[in-house]
């Protein structure tokens, strides 16, 4: 077996230099220390992407995307397409899975101060895949066509149309049209099988690079204890020992996703009817709670500005300023935690979390 | 100039409607000041009155001049009719009400054959006999505190008819001599209409529905079909055709109440039906004739869809909860209640076959979404079969790994 995969290896060496990319596992190393949990995450979320993917494939082979057959295709597939009903529930659910994960790992980089200098870009490049991984599923929330989908599309649409100058055009450019129609369906469908999958691979692929690149940060702390030498420094192989290790992680959430798909499958509702009026207590997805219930607590005028606009506008410049936190997090030297922006951090957290369970109430 | 002359004659215009609108009303002012209760009254209800509304007052119906401040303001000389005398009321009121012309600026849609309709009624006829005791307008509409039939706190808005009705008919001493029950509003109280009613249904049947307002009369054991098909049109159309309408003509026996009764109209049963205990169709017929053997029929057959929907809604129910997808056979299940609903209006052609023309596509279509319920529950079990086997297969993966990490490392440290 050995002298077989040396030989497959030697065949592709030949062709294209393989064996750099072993010689290059072989001396990939992880740091070890007292938060080195926190690195699993990423590898987590890249293989729920990838279940995303090999899912979201499988889904294309049934899912028809006009507002006569999207509803009438998914149902098809949750009850009469052999296994149609797991592909679904394991898509949706990693999806959200996925998403938690990616907040997760993004907090743990910040709380760890893993962008600062030289992983700038690694930050910057892991925000924009974050945000594109939360329109993945705006966009395919909308998807199977239901009822809830439908008034909670209108709804976010709507917010995009309050923007001052450009609202208008992005709320047509969205919808396809002034109302959430089968031109919004298709449009929703091309964003979420073809642009933002284009966009997510060549981040991904930056950001994959970076890492490589870069390596693992070693949070100041854990650096300036072993520069004290009160800790030493311990590295683990990435090959195999850590990535045995993310295996086990895959090995948990791929149960976990199986046992949520067939024990709690992901619900299909009533097809939308665009006529009918907008269900009681409609509201987005939990990872968009958060905004969602801060805009229904500003008043409709603030001084002379619309609440909702300055609502957006709000989020909008967290997101830059969160964005940029590594160039303006620059008083970190070495070891030293800037408690302001952990401040910050522990305050988003926070609110996020609190008014979110305020939505849910 | 010509400005100036419209201007004018906008103000002219402006000054005589606040005059209008402030018209002096001796009856209005004098009997606001009186103590004795019986006068007072009128005065003070007549501000929420209709006919206040609309703009009449005291002296279009009484008479009498309301600019005149002393005590020959009620002269007959004057035309004060005053207090008309109960026998005397539908044509004070009819006065107006029967007028066409009057009534038109008023409300073009309103009618006028109050009265000709009234005169018809038992209340008409015996008041023109005599009888002082039955009721006239005011009975029914009040007196100077009128409201429209769509005002909710009219006596004679529809959820209030039946306690109109009932304040003379429910009386038993009032209505004594008129040797008529006066459980009729308790009956009707228990009816699936007044339940209806009382659940803000207000198109549901009300005293006035069946008797008539105006020419309120109780129908005859003849018209009992016709009164209820106003509604139940399909029932009165098949019972029309059906072997009872000979038999109970024959017979002189009312129509739909035969089964239903008249006032406590509960809901029906299927266990009306048959031979059971609570069979009403052997109340009539005996063991052995065609009658009671059709009955049977009909019974078995509305039996066996109700039971096969319910074992299939109750499958189905069981498949929704454990959070499959059934939205396609609980459609179809609607359709089988469908055929229920169309099977319990065919009762009433009294035949067993027309009742099994339609239970038997609706038994199909029943078992059908039973079956889906079923194949619902094995694939349940199925996946949970499944999530056993893939779990543990996923855990005995995860300790392989497990071995292998903790070779690979106590290699290295070896």
């Amino acid at each position: 077996m050995s002298g077989l995969y040396r030989n497959a290896l030697a065949w592709l060496d030949e062709r294209f230099g393989a064996g750099s990319v072993e010689e290059f596992l072989r001396h990939k190393v992880i740091p070890i220390h007292r938060h080195s949990i926190w690195y699993y995450f990423g590898g987590m979320t890249l293989f729920l992407f990838i279940v995303q993917v090999l899912t979201g494939i499988l889904l294309l082979l049934y899912y028809r995307p006009t507002p006569n057959d999207a509803f009438e295709s998914v149902q098809y597939m949750m009850t009469q397409v052999r296994f149609g009903w797991l592909i679904r529930s394991v898509h949706s659910w990693s999806a959200n899975l996925m998403i938690f994960t990616a907040f997760v790992h993004m907090f743990s980089v910040y709380f760890l101060k893993a962008y600062r200098k030289p992983r700038e870009l690694t930050w910057v490049s892991g925000m924009l895949l974050l945000f594109i991984v939360m329109g993945f599923g705006f966009s395919g929330y909308l998807l199977p066509w239901n009822t809830l989908a439908f008034f909670a599309t209108k709804v976010g649409t709507e917010m995009a149309g309050s923007v001052p100058l450009v609202g208008k055009w992005m709320l047509i450019f969205l919808r396809g049209g002034e109302e959430v129609t089968g031109a919004t369906l298709t449009r929703f469908f091309g964003f979420h099988v073809a642009v933002l999958p284009g966009l997510a691979t060549t981040l991904l692929a930056i950001h994959l690079m970076l890492v490589q690149q870069l390596g693992m940060s070693t949070p100041p702390a854990v650096e300036k204890a072993i520069a004290e030498g009160s800790e030493p420094r311990r590295i683990m192989p990435f090959f195999p020992n850590f990535l045995l290790r993310d295996m086990i992680g895959w090995y948990a959430a791929l149960g976990a996703l199986g046992a949520l798909a067939a024990i709690f499958p992901w619900e299909l509702g009533a097809k939308a009817d665009p006529f009918a009026a907008a269900p009681a207590g409609i509201r987005p997805e939990w990872y968009f709670l958060f905004m969602f219930q801060t805009l229904k607590y500003l008043p409709s005028k603030v001084l002379f500005i619309d609440g909702e606009l300055l609502g957006i506008f709000g989020f909008s410049a967290a997101a830059l300023v969160w964005v940029a936190v590594p160039f303006l997090d620059r008083r970190i030297g070495f070891s030293r935690a800037t408690r302001f922006f952990t401040g910050a951090g522990v305050f988003v957290i926070g609110y996020m979390m609190v008014f979110s369970w305020l939505a849910l109430r | 100039m010509k400005t100036a002359a419209a201007t004018l004659l906008v103000m002219m215009c402006v000054l005589g409607s606040a005059r209008a609108d402030s018209r002096k009303d001796s009856c209005v002012n004098c009997h606001s000041a009186l103590e004795d209760a019986r006068l007072l009254k009128p005065a003070q209800l007549f501000d929420g009155d209709i006919h206040h509304q609309a703009g009449l007052t005291c002296a279009d119906c009484h008479g009498g001049n309301p600019n005149d401040d002393s005590m020959d303001a009620m002269s007959p000389a004057k035309g004060f009719r005053g207090v008309p005398k109960k026998s005397a009321v539908p044509d004070f009121c009819a006065r107006c009400h029967s007028n066409a012309t009057y009534m038109h600026p008023f409300n073009t849609k309103m009618r006028i054959d109050q009265l000709s309709e009234y005169l018809t009624s038992v209340h008409g006829k015996r008041l023109k006999q005599g009888d002082s005791k039955v009721a006239v307008c005011t009975d029914c509409h009040g007196v100077h505190n009128i409201l429209a039939v769509s005002d909710t706190r009219a006596p004679v808005y529809p959820s209030n008819v039946a306690g109109t009705c009932g304040h003379c008919h429910a009386d038993a001493a009032y209505m004594k001599e008129y040797k008529i029950p006066t459980d009729q509003v308790a009956h009707y109280q228990k009816s699936v209409h007044a339940e209806m009613l009382a659940g803000g249904d207000t198109s549901a049947p009300t005293c006035t529905t069946c008797h008539g307002n105006h020419g309120a009369t109780p129908p005859g054991v003849k018209s009992v079909a016709s009164v209820c098909g106003t509604c139940h049109v399909f029932f009165a159309q098949l019972f029309e055709k059906s072997p009872h309408q000979a038999a109970f003509a024959k017979m002189g026996l009312p129509g739909c109440v035969q089964c239903h009764s008249n006032h406590e109209i509960v809901r029906p049963s299927d266990s009306w039906v048959g031979t059971g205990p609570n069979s009403i169709c052997s109340t009539c017929h005996t063991a052995g004739d065609a009658g009671l053997r059709s009955a049977q029929g009909i019974a078995h057959n509305l039996g066996r869809l109700d039971l096969a929907i319910a074992q299939a809604d109750t499958v189905l129910d069981t498949a929704e909860r454990a959070g499959m997808e059934v939205s396609s056979a609980k459609l179809e299940l609607a359709s089988a209640n469908e055929a229920l609903i169309k099977a319990r209006v065919n009762v009433h052609t009294f035949l067993d076959t027309e009742v099994q023309k339609v239970t038997d596509p609706g038994l199909e279509t029943a078992k059908k979404a039973d079956q889906a319920g079923v194949a619902a529950l094995q694939e349940l079990n199925f996946r949970r079969k499944g999530l056993g086997v893939a779990l543990i297969t996923i855990l005995v993966a995860i300790a392989g790994l497990y071995l292998k990490i903790r070779q690979i490392e106590s290699k290295e440290q070896a």
